[in-house]
Parts: structure tokens; C-alpha cells; sequence
């Protein structure tokens, strides 16, 4: 849905309807946090008891399960495998693909069930498949970054100068 | 394939780290993670065998500052560097912005050298990219041991294009970020010209 070379971009609206959709999500299934990760290990949005979490390491290492697991369905001639179930002694994990190239992530305790998670989770998919999808259809339309509308296109090397200072 | 949030106004880029085994991509990330100030980086994961190789990735984010009032985040993986963890290196590889090749200047690892280029080549194929059009910066490596091989045979095998190229010892730092500032420039310039 994406070409491998193009960059992914979210503006602020898609960005709205997400969180709505994963704000939804957070109370139906009674999870104590959603997050929705990029394939390649980049957080897109976070809610729920985030506080204390490293958001950054859990996307990451989401990702590489992901992609790990996705490498052992194609070994056994599968496409993917497109549901993940870690249950740990307090807290668990559920993961699941969404629109073929976003992670949704639930991490819930025994206030909820595996099945209502299962349930919550096929309904908010099907929503952010949508999203999803109008987002890939924008990025088509648009093209390559447009060179008026790219925030990167005026940059300097004192710029990138100063980055490092 | 850099993540450009307009919301949160936030860049998101892929930096990775290849070369055979042993040749110090772990550890140009842990001099990286030393030397870093603790509000511009995150926590450093290493997904490493008992004996400290590389199993599957290092990870290192990095906030780096504001380019055009967006947040440049950069977050540099490396790769197991051990041939038969090819499937892993692969996976890696998904949705990268830039690539350090780190070399072993050693005489013995330059067939090492050649093999895992070749391998990177043919990896970045399998995901639509191709490495002569793509951010792309090599360090040689453990310039300190006296067994190396000349510089001119290091270019003439290693680097044939001329990309950008810096000497290094990883273990004392130098040259580590030469490497990272050439390799972060390559990628913001990439993101200037509207991606690839």
C-alpha cells in the first residue's frame, strides 16, 4: 500500500480520528494501554497508562517481533501471522496487524479478558483500516513530498550544523 | 522511508549499522550511547547471545534537536553482523533511511568486508532499494591494529563510488561521530530533495 521508498506522513486530522479510534478501543476492551506502532519500529500514537513506559523501546521491539514472527509464517509458506497473544502474571499483550503495515498494540491486566480484547480489537481494526487506507490513498494522490509543502525543503547545512552542536 | 508527523511535528529516521562480525557496529552504538547527553537519547537495547554477540539488533534513539521546528529523531540499529543470521539482517533492513557500512581494516577480514557488502547489496534489493541511491557512509574500522590493510585497497574494494568515508577506532571513539554527523547530513539532505 505503500512504496518502499516513500515517506509516511500523518497530519494532524488523521492523527484525530486515530486517537479516537484507539481512545474508543482503551475503554471498550478495558486495556490499561493502546499503542499503534509503524511496521518499521516507529511509535504513531500512544494511549492509556503510558507514564513510566519507554514508549520508544516498546515500539522498536514490537516491530522486531513483528517482523521476526512475519519471517517464520513465510518459512511455513504463510503470509503472516496476523495475531500475537503474551501473557505474562499481571500484565499481557495483545498484537495484532492492522491494514498490512501498522501494529496495534494492547497491553491489559485481569480487569479484561483475552476475548473481549479479541472482540474490541476486530471492531477498531476494521476502523483503522479505514484510516489507514484513506492515508495511503492521500500519499498516492500527493506523490512524492511536494516541494512547497515539505518543511525539509529549505534546510541548510547549519541546520544540520547545528544539530550536533 | 522517514516517519514525518505533521501532528506532533516530529522526523523519524531509520539509521542502520552493517558489516561482518566483529567488526564494531555494537560498539560504534555503545560509544555513541556514552558520549550522548541523557535528555538527547533514549535507553540503549541489545538484543545480544550470552557471549555478547549480536543476536538480533542493537537499538539507539536519539533526539537529536529541531530542524524547521520539527523534532529530528534518529534511531540507529545494527545488524548481527554472524553470516548465518542472514533472515534477521534482512528484516532490519525494512523501512531504512541511511546506512554506515563498518569495516574491519584488518588484512585478514577484508574477504569478510567484501562478502557482507555484497550481502548488504543484495538484502536493501530485496526491499525496492538500491544502495548507489540511498544515504550510504563507510567506516574503516579498528584503524588502531597493526595488521590493516592499505588504504588505497580498502577504497579500491570497498568503497569503488566514493561515498562519504572516515577512518575509526570505535573503541576510543574515534571517528564514531564523523560517521553518525555524515550519515544523519546524507539523510537530511535525502528528506530536502522530497525523499527517493
Amino acid at each position: 500500500m505503500y512504496s518502499a521508498q516513500s515517506n509516511f506522513e500523518l497530519y494532524d486530522a488523521e492523527m484525530n480520528k486515530i486517537n479516537t479510534i484507539t481512545s474508543h478501543l482503551l475503554k471498550a476492551a478495558q486495556a490499561k494501554a493502546i499503542f499503534l506502532v509503524d511496521k518499521n519500529g516507529l511509535m504513531i500514537s500512544s494511549t492509556g497508562e503510558v507514564a513510566g513506559l519507554d514508549i520508544t523501546s516498546l515500539a522498536s521491539l514490537t516491530a522486531g517481533n513483528i517482523a521476526t514472527t512475519g519471517g517464520l509464517a513465510k518459512l511455513i509458506g504463510e503470509k503472516e501471522f496476523s495475531i500475537q497473544f503474551h501473557e505474562g502474571e499481571n500484565d499481557s499483550i495483545h498484537l495484532s496487524i492492522v491494514a498490512g503495515r501498522v501494529i496495534l498494540v494492547v497491553i491489559f491486566d485481569a480487569n479484561s479478558s483475552l476475548g473481549l480484547v479479541r472482540l474490541r480489537v476486530k471492531r477498531a481494526s476494521a476502523s483503522l483500516t479505514q484510516v489507514f487506507e484513506d492515508i495511503a490513498h492521500r500519499q498516492e494522490q500527493q506523490g512524492a513530498t511536494s516541494y512547497s509543502a515539505n518543511p525539509f525543503a529549505e534546510i541548510t547545512d547549519d541546520d544540520i550544523d547545528n544539530l550536533f552542536n | 522511508m522517514s516517519f514525518i508527523n505533521h501532528a506532533s511535528r516530529e522526523i523519524n529516521c531509520k539509521i542502520v549499522y552493517y558489516g561482518p562480525g566483529l567488526c564494531g557496529k555494537t560498539t560504534n552504538l555503545q560509544y555513541v550511547y556514552q558520549k550522548t547527553a541523557p535528555e538527547s537519547k533514549g535507553k540503549m537495547i541489545s538484543l545480544a547471545t550470552e557471549s555478547e554477540r549480536t543476536l538480533f539488533f542493537d537499538f539507539l534513539p536519539l533526539a537529536l534537536g529541531e530542524v524547521r521546528g520539527f523534532k529530528t529523531r534518529f534511531h540507529l540499529y545494527t545488524v548481527p553482523g554472524q553470516v548465518f543470521y542472514d533472515a534477521s539482517r534482512k528484516l532490519i533492513l525494512k523501512g531504512v533511511d541511511g546506512v554506515v557500512f563498518v569495516a574491519d581494516s584488518q588484512e585478514e577480514r577484508m574477504d569478510a568486508n567484501i562478502e557482507s557488502l555484497e550481502n548488504l547489496r543484495d538484502n536493501l534489493d530485496e526491499h525496492g532499494y538500491d544502495l548507489d541511491n540511498m544515504p550510504f557512509v563507510m567506516q574503516y574500522n579498528k584503524q588502531d591494529l597493526p595488521n590493516i590493510s592499505p588504504m588505497d585497497e580498502l577504497q579500491k574494494y570497498l568503497n569503488p563510488h566514493k561515498v562519504p568515508e572516515y577512518r575509526a577506532c570505535a573503541m576510543t571513539g574515534v571517528g564514531v561521530f564523523e560517521t553518525l554527523k555524515a550519515i544523519a547530513r546524507l539523510v537530511l539532505l535525502d528528506l530536502k530533495k522530497g525523499g527517493r
